[in-house]
């Protein structure tokens, strides 16, 4: 197992003792130069990085008012030190959101700032050396970017603007994630984050509905790449791959089932993730993006519903139409675009699905808010809907529901520690501290309410939780997809006995 | 960094998956199992060998539900299911196997 031990934190918000430097040297894998050229990046670091990094944080204050805000604003007035869960979790001082700031805002002062020119002693500016870029590479990827801390910053100062700015500057001077800009590579040439061709996409599928109809007698279909579906799904690509993302695939295609819905996959665009957003770069999420707005084109659907994805759902909710609209080609009548869960929750309310809510009488759930859902988007057409509709359709499916504690649900959820671009193995000692303040408080459902399960609508969580989860004594497989409760208590009908027996015959016949 | 065997170097990444797939053999598959202290039993190398034939048909590793259910067929159903993957690869099917049998890592949110 690991060689490092996480900080026990007996109560919530117990403030750690200081650590500096303790997360010094955890720095993820830097992109290969094949990854970053693949981007339209440099290879590897540049000789002229000073000056090249000093013109992009100059050309990104320029095109981002808000960033110059957020360098401009901060009065230290120490309200979001011990908000961030890499903070929590390390001790370490730089993972105040506040310091991760001033790794940036120090470099900002000594070149755009009189003040910082003049007498940088005094106001804390800093010369761009290989010292800073070595801390920008390590805590700018200590920062899932979940947006925890701008939430209680008086002046809404957004840490996540900040660290995306660092990130999408060290891409330009040859400094890129491996993890990340890898990803987006695979996104350009084959559809997905996975690298899962459409081949193996296709028998994945094919393969997922046997299992469904072995498993309940009804034919349940999970259609690709068909033209003139009303629908079109664009869900992670963990959903086609990993565990208990699978389960909530399988979810969504009952509900569609039941719904009659004619609704599909696109190979072209197997991916809601969008990555881009990581690296904070508009161009490459905007390509990324345009690949949604093609495959609907494509198949000429009328509506595009995503599925179980936290920062797609960011992406798609506040940014789509700017990156890849208008969608005006899409049936006005339905969100553009719509989640999962607001398209379930409406058949629910209409009283279009059959639920038998003891199928899930074997466990006592809780729900973990993603950051990207709750804190950068909405759902359903009532402030606070990204809370509740998610809740509403636990409670429609299951019996036994019990939130965590108030502080660290909803706009004040903990991320799960592996979001932002930091789910990846040469992380886990971050990822792994970092979720402790999620799991005290999980921990602490776990013994007073006796809850057995988390649900979650985010393929990142799910994998996170998964993976860090037995190091705080829980089980992976208490980790849950929402749709996977629905597809539990979801009572699909079966079809008449001679529409049955006309399709065996069918079959005979075409054998 | 990179294995050596019989006196050749294989090329790997940061994390041991080799560079050059077609450099693959058993002897090297035995020893980045023992670089990962995984015991390569019968079991094990079945889990492999499927790995292996997927990916020259699909380019890409299996889904662990289909993993599984291959697994179910090959080895029975007590062996059919991801706990008993994960004795075998406790690191995951997917991703320790995948080393061991000379794939690429699998990438993304998984």
């Amino acid at each position: 197992m690991a060689d490092y031990e996480t900080i026990p934190i007996n109560t919530l918000f117990e403030i750690p003792k200081l650590n500096p430097g303790v997360m010094k040297e955890s720095s993820p894998f830097v992109a290969a130069p094949a990854h970053q050229e693949a981007l339209g990046f440099p290879g590897e670091l540049v000789d002229n990085w000073q000056e090249k990094a000093i013109e992009k944080l100059g050309e990104l204050l320029e095109k981002s008012r808000a960033l110059r805000v957020y360098m401009d604003g901060c009065v230290k007035c120490g309200a979001c030190t011990d908000k961030c869960h890499y903070f929590l979790g390390t001790g370490d001082p730089k993972n105040m959101p506040v310091a991760r700031q001033d790794l940036l805002r120090k470099i900002y002062r000594r070149y755009f700032t009189f003040s910082g020119k003049y007498f940088p002693k005094l106001v804390g500016a800093e010369d761009l050396t290989k010292e800073v870029l070595d801390d920008w590479y390590s805590y700018f990827h200590q920062c899932s970017q979940c947006r925890r801390c701008s939430v209680y910053c008086p002046y809404g100062i957004d840490t996540a603007e900040i660290s995306m700015a660092a990130r999408e500057i060290m891409d330009h001077i040859g400094k890129g994630q491996k993890y990340c800009n890898e990803i987006l590579g695979k996104v350009h040439k084959i559809g997905n984050n996975l690298g899962l061709p459409e081949k193996a996409l296709i028998n994945t599928l094919e393969d997922l509905e046997e299992d469904i109809e072995d498993e309940t007698g009804v034919k349940v279909r999970i259609p690709v790449n068909e033209k003139g579906a009303d629908i079109l799904l664009v869900t992670p690509s963990a959903d086609f791959f990993a565990e208990p993302h699978i389960d909530g695939l399988i979810g969504y295609a009952k509900v569609f089932h039941q719904a009659g819905a004619s609704w599909t996959v696109s190979s072209y665009a197997s991916e809601a993730a969008n990555f881009a957003m990581f690296i904070g770069s508009y161009e490459q999420m905007k390509l990324v993006a345009e690949r949604i707005r093609k495959a609907a084109q494509d198949l000429g659907v009328k509506r595009i519903i995503f599925g179980e994805c936290g920062h797609a759902w960011r992406v798609a909710y506040s940014f789509m139409n700017t990156l890849a609209g208008p969608f005006d080609f899409l049936d006005p009548a339905y969100p553009v675009p719509q989640h999962i869960c607001e398209y379930t929750w409406d058949l629910i309310q209409k009283d279009k699905l059959t639920l038998d809510k003891s199928a899930n009488d074997h466990m006592t759930l809780t729900f973990h808010d993603s950051c990207n859902v709750a804190r950068g988007s909405r759902m359903g057409d009532t402030p606070g809907g990204q809370f509740e509709i998610p809740r509403a359709i636990i409670k429609a499916v299951c019996n036994n529901f019990v939130d965590m504690a108030p502080d660290t649900i909803k706009e004040g959820t903990f991320c799960c520690g592996g979001g932002g671009g930091l789910l990846t193995d040469d992380l886990m000692e971050i990822r792994t501290k970092g979720a402790s303040p999620r799991m005290t408080a999980l921990q602490e459902v776990v013994k007073d309410s006796g809850v057995t399960h988390m649900a979650a609508i985010c393929a990142i969580c799910k994998t996170q939780f998964a993976k860090i989860m037995p190091t705080y004594g829980i089980g992976m497989d208490r980790i849950v997809s929402l749709h996977q409760l629905v597809s539990n208590a979801i009572v699909l009908d079966v079809p008449p006995e001679d529409e049955v027996e006309a399709e065996t015959n069918e079959d005979v016949a075409t054998a | 960094m990179a294995y050596e065997l019989n006196g050749v170097s294989y090329e790997a990444d940061e994390e041991g998956y080799l560079v050059d797939l077609s450099a693959w053999s058993k002897e090297l598959a035995e020893l980045i199992a023992q670089d990962e202290n995984i015991e390569m039993n019968d079991d094990a190398w079945e889990v492999v060998n499927f790995l292996r034939n997927y990916y020259e048909e699909y380019q890409i590793a299996p889904a662990v539900r289909v993993l599984t259910k291959a697994v179910k067929k090959s080895l029975g159903p007590e062996k059919g299911n991801s706990k008993y993957l994960y004795e075998l690869f406790p690191y995951g099917p997917a991703k320790q196997a995948c080393k061991i049998a000379g794939l690429p890592k699998p990438t993304g949110c998984i």
